[in-house]
């Protein structure tokens, strides 16, 4: 019971982590594979904040008295994190719209398809 | 009562992973994404992690979704019924997932303050002790960021100004969806810029 509760966290952050990379590997939708590794990195996040967290801390801001704190380092490189994800999404999203321009579709069957065409022709 | 909130809370984001799993609308996904970083940020809270949970319910839950309905506009909304439920993919996340989850048996339990993250005596421990009296600021947080790992940012700043050269690039600067079926001032569509500035990117 003690180890069920003292790793539940990190096992839903796998469960979630797995869907995040079965809907990157099994869904053929250019958008839906961001979504996916969006899903995936978000996850990531959870993972790094349950490792910081201290039983009966509070949030790293320092006061008077004496008080125990959950870890900052862990908080700064998320933070890091989530910003820099957001980034990637945004080049990968550029990419697809300029896919869906060039191909006129975002599945990745019908691209690969076209693609066949244009070298057999 | 805290270990219960992070429970529900948990299990809310797993309902919501299978509900982007299974949804085949992209207009549905990406507003279960932002929702999924919502109830993320929530948890967050509880954890202690104030700064990352404002950023993410920000960041994650805001812009994200902004750039997501912003390729939307550009593209399609309806995922093809076809590439489905692979068992191929279905065993391979399986297998993965087994083996991490043999992983974690020996991780700390979650809250331990006797884990190496949280007593190795150069970083958590002088951060939580000196920064007080070395940078001066009562969020610890805000003093590592800017401060012990300012390069750190500094890279990080980089790196989105790189992601918003590569937009730009590959996305151009007076951009016009067909105008037939583009709606005035759609998501999605960029600033219009003079045309002297223009030429000269």
């Amino acid at each position: 019971m003690n180890t069920i509760l003292g790793l539940y966290n990190y096992w839903i952050v796998i469960i979630l982590m797995m869907a995040g990379l079965y809907i990157l590997i099994a869904r053929y939708n250019l958008i839906k594979k961001i979504i996916g590794l969006s899903v995936f990195q978000t996850s990531i996040f959870y993972l790094y904040i349950t490792m910081g967290k201290v039983d009966g801390g509070t949030a790293p801001i320092l006061l008077d008295e004496p008080a125990s704190y959950s870890n900052p380092l862990v908080h700064v490189l998320i933070l890091t994190a989530i910003v820099v994800g957001v980034a990637t999404t945004a080049v990968a999203l550029a990419l697809i719209v300029r896919i869906y321009e060039s191909y006129d579709t975002i599945e990745e069957d019908e691209i690969k398809a076209i693609e066949m065409q244009e070298q057999d022709s | 009562m805290e270990t219960l909130t992070i429970m529900v809370l948990l299990a809310f984001l797993v309902v919501i992973a299978v509900g982007i799993i299974v949804l085949r609308d992209l207009l549905a996904g990406v507003v279960l994404l932002g929702l999924y970083s919502l109830v993320a940020a929530g948890a967050f809270v509880v954890m202690d992690a104030v700064d990352v949970a404002f950023t993410e319910a920000a960041v994650g839950a805001g812009i994200s979704t902004i750039l997501f309905l912003g390729a939307l506009s550009f593209t399609k909304h309806e995922q093809k019924p076809r590439g489905h439920d692979s068992v191929t993919a279905l065993f391979f996340v399986a297998v993965t997932g087994a083996l991490l989850i043999y992983g974690t048996l020996d991780m700390p339990h979650y809250g331990s303050d006797l884990s190496p993250a949280q007593t190795h005596p150069e970083l958590t421990q002088h951060f939580l002790h000196k920064s007080d009296s070395e940078i001066g600021i009562p969020n610890v947080v805000t003093s590592v960021l800017a401060s012990y790992r300012g390069y750190d940012t500094l890279g990080e700043t980089v790196v989105v100004f790189t992601a918003g050269v590569a937009v730009l690039s590959l996305l151009g600067l007076r951009r016009r969806r067909p105008e037939e079926e583009a709606p005035e001032d759609a998501p999605g569509d960029l600033p219009t810029v003079p045309d002297d500035e223009a030429e000269h990117k």
